[in-house]
């Protein structure tokens, strides 16, 4: 055996992607730039036009242009009967049918057999839930149908309903903040939306009478800090901050400070993205919850990861490591007004006890709602337009 | 990770298929179920694993099986082969208008990271020599265009804005106007994120489309996607045609399935990645690596490739049996390092290997030049000495290290190093019978 061979054994992913980058970029570089000097002639002759006449020359482009691209679709699409154009029309149909959820796969079968199982099975999958949890709930439901002697396929969504419902239902989804002073530390990675969340879970705890503060400790993204001061202006409660690149654990630190001298119900503390495999950001994250541990033991605390429900099977290396550095207490699952239907929730929920306890479902001040595990799972199947 | 790499599960797959010339149908569909595992692990979408999968039993049964390669190594080799050709095959790059300003307007969900990506683009443009303007078309979000004036100021590059009381398509026109008159070549637009099923932003898109005629709209897909990213993409190219994607956030640790399904639906080429948070992290797409990355195998191919241009089979082999009865001395570390040598520099080589990342290789750091004067150490032995490196003794050692340039010090820890590892060559032959083992080179 060579040696390659012998490497080849060590296994996972990851690869090299740094090398050769540069050099290439380079060239890419030097491309452009001798595009450049040939577009620059021809530039100089056409800056000396009018905006508007060009502008109308264009439209009249346009249009002729408009026309041409229809007969090159056409074309396109008769000569292509290949493998991407049935995966194009595949998809589109895809998008009408599969989303009209389940009830359309029930209602086209007559018995329960393996094809019906199997198209369960691929609606479970298009819905994120992933491979491992889709077929854990298929084994399930097989074991149900079989003990309760099922024979309708109507029958089935309900089950399937209540086994992912089960898997749902864990521990308790309400805000552990009802007595004395509590902390919620919300977290993710880039982009979830952990600021909008904070600013509507702001409204909704004030709500309830309770006297909020908000800290910012998104010390590194541009502008993250008056993202949140304008939430803190629109729910009318107050925001402490720092500069921009400051050390996020002074912000948490001086926030504690502030929330005990004024005597504040909640504070809520946003962090900045980052993505989990980042060891020091996620090291950073460790230190900022120590801080709110060691300085403000007396309060409550709930850490509420945040998590895009556009997101697949990542979503589950994410709660993971989240939750080697914090003891996260509950996932906020945002964005579920798209079309993604955020079933890695439930591959979550299958190996591990972390109750989702918010959905986020638009970006207004009242659009997060309580979790509600039937409901999710019933609206896995729904229909959609 | 969670998941076991594709190339071990198929080798597991064909262990029982060693010697086998041809692949049979049954061979093919074993192997293909854990391809459509892998894809669907990686979040490619269902459709189009469903598809892929059968375009590559069309290809894979009957398929001769080269000699000097397993058959898994085959079927990943032909599923590689035809995943880049889906990803498309020849890098794709941002296309420039004759007539300036060029318009690139970039679109996409929610925290895909639009902004992020128009500041980094500038920079790379900035840096081609030209001059770029951000136009802040993100009326919506809250501080979204003070978030792209930071961005700007960053890189140096001014940022168009007229606050969040005007209509986007009103600002992207009266951009392009500032732009002309500021002899900006380059217009960057900014747009807030929005789903794709929400009509009214839509609709507004393709206004600032129809009004500022981009040369590219780029379509910006977060990596971390799931099946959805069909959805999406076929949704925002449908109603505004889309030139190109951008692929963020890809130095996570997800496996970027999502690439696979946009350019199924789209048919558009991936422009470039988004691999940091930092401005310079934006990087030209390669199909290839891509997808690799999808089957969670790192490139191997290229290792594939690189090995069987310059590996020599049959030395290999006799390698073997020497290692086995012991008698692997410092003629053939020699030879076994040239040949490695031939396949490229070590570091490229290692990056190759699955399991292998740019993180833990900055530990290790091999250094080309330490191999070129581990080298010229073995080459001032005599051939007496290589063979039988126990006759070196302190003398022979001064004249090795005079012969090569090097230290005495180093002449001593080569012989060392190459003692021990052949104890550890003993260890493993030993513990592992009929296993291969894995032993270090001292340079590694």
């Amino acid at each position: 055996m060579s040696l390659f061979n012998k490497w080849f054994n060590k296994d996972k992913d990851k690869l090299n992607q740094e090398e050769l980058t540069q050099e290439e970029l380079m060239q890419e570089e030097s491309n452009v730039e001798q595009e450049e000097q040939e577009e620059s002639e021809e530039v100089k002759e056409l800056l000396e036009l009018e905006f508007e006449e060009q502008e109308q020359v264009e439209e009249q482009e346009e249009t002729e242009e408009v026309e041409e691209v229809v007969e090159e679709e056409k074309a396109l699409s008769s000569e292509k009967n290949g493998f991407f154009s049935k995966l194009v029309k595949g998809l589109t149909k895809t998008r009408n049918n599969i989303m009209d959820g389940i009830d359309n796969v029930l209602k086209s079968f007559t018995k329960i057999d393996e094809e019906l199982y199997e198209e369960l099975e691929e609606a479970l999958i298009m819905a994120d839930i992933g491979v491992d949890a889709t077929l854990k709930i298929m084994d399930g439901l097989r074991e149900k149908v079989k003990e309760k002697k099922i024979t309708d396929p109507a029958e089935l969504k309900k089950l399937l309903v209540e086994e992912i419902t089960e898997i749902l239902n864990k521990g308790n989804r309400e805000l552990n903040i009802s007595e004395g002073p509590a902390v919620i530390l919300v977290i993710g990675v880039n982009g979830v939306g952990k600021t909008t969340t904070i600013g509507k879970l702001a409204h909704v705890i004030k709500k309830d009478n309770k006297k909020v503060l908000l800290a910012a400790a998104d010390t590194f993204r541009a502008a993250a800090i008056e993202q949140l001061e304008i939430w803190g202006n629109r729910t009318g409660v107050d925001v402490i901050r720092h500069q921009e690149n400051a050390d996020p654990g002074a912000v948490i630190f001086d926030a504690i400070q502030a929330a005990k001298a004024r005597k504040t119900d909640v504070l809520i503390c946003d962090t900045a993205g980052r993505l989990h495999n980042k060891k020091n950001l996620m090291e950073e994250l460790r230190k900022i919850f120590k801080i709110i541990s060691r300085e403000y033991p007396e309060a409550r605390k709930e850490v509420l990861l945040v998590l895009d429900a556009t997101t697949g099977q990542n979503a589950l290396q994410q709660v993971k490591l989240f939750k080697e550095v914090t003891d996260i207490s509950g996932i906020i699952l945002t964005k579920l007004d798209g079309t993604a239907k955020g079933g890695i929730i439930i591959a979550i929920n299958s190996e591990m006890d972390i109750p989702i306890k918010y959905i986020g479902v638009g970006e207004g001040i009242e659009d997060l709602r309580p979790f509600n595990p039937k409901e999710f799972a019933e609206a896995l199947f729904a229909d959609e337009e | 990770m969670a998941f076991e790499s594709l190339s071990d599960k198929l080798q597991e797959v064909f262990k029982k298929l060693k010697g086998k010339g041809r692949l049979t149908e049954k061979d093919v569909n074993e192997a293909l179920r854990e391809v459509k595992l892998a894809l669907l692990e990686a979040d490619v979408n269902f459709k189009v694993v469903k598809s892929f999968i059968n375009k590559i039993k069309e290809r894979a049964v009957g398929h001769d099986v080269l000699e000097s390669l397993t058959p898994g190594q085959q079927v990943i080799k032909i599923v590689n082969e035809e995943l880049t050709e889906l990803m498309g095959s020849t890098q794709s790059k941002l296309t420039f208008s004759t007539t300036p300003p060029t318009i690139y307007m970039m679109v996409g969900l929610q925290g895909s990271g639009k902004t992020t990506t128009s500041g980094k683009l500038a920079a790379q443009i900035k840096k081609m020599g030209k001059k770029p303007l951000l136009v802040a078309c993100d009326v919506y979000r809250p501080a979204a265009i003070k978030q792209l004036q930071v961005v700007g100021s960053r890189v140096d590059v001014p940022v168009f804005s007229m606050g969040d009381a005007n209509n986007p398509v009103d600002i992207a026109k009266a951009a392009v106007v500032h732009a002309k008159n500021n002899k900006h070549d380059v217009v960057i637009i900014d747009t807030a994120g929005r789903l794709h099923i929400d009509e009214e932003l839509m609709n507004e898109l393709y206004e600032i489309k129809e009004i500022v005629k981009p040369q590219e709209i780029l379509l910006v897909v977060d990596a971390m996607t799931g099946q959805d990213a069909v959805n999406v993409a076929a949704s925002f190219n449908e109603k505004l045609g889309i030139d190109g994607v951008v692929l963020t956030k890809l130095d996570g640790d997800t496996r970027g399935g999502a690439a696979l399904s946009v350019r199924a639906v789209t048919q558009k080429p991936i422009k470039y990645v988004g691999l940091g948070e930092k401005l310079e992290d934006l990087q030209p797409f390669y199909p290839d690596r891509m997808a690799s990355r999808i089957l969670g195998m790192g490139d191997v191919l290229s290792l594939i490739e690189k090995a069987q241009e310059s590996f020599d089979e049959k030395k290999a082999q006799e390698l073997e049996k020497k290692i086995r009865k012991m008698e692997f001395d410092f003629e053939d570390f020699l030879e076994q390092m040239q040949q490695i040598k031939k396949m490229g520099p070590i570091n490229q080589l290692l990056g190759m290997i699955p399991g292998m990342n740019m993180q833990k290789l900055g530990d290790v750091e091999v250094n080309e030049k330490e191999l070129a004067h581990v080298e010229a150490i073995i080459q001032s032995m005599t051939i007496e000495e290589r063979r039988n490196p126990d006759i070196i003794n302190a003398s022979r050692k001064r004249r090795i290290a005079a012969g090569s340039g090097r230290d005495l010090q180093e002449v001593n820890r080569l012989i060392k190093q190459f003692e021990q590892m052949k104890k550890m060559m003993k260890q493993l032959t030993g513990m592992a019978k009929g296993k291969k083992g894995k032993f270090k080179l001292p340079f590694m």
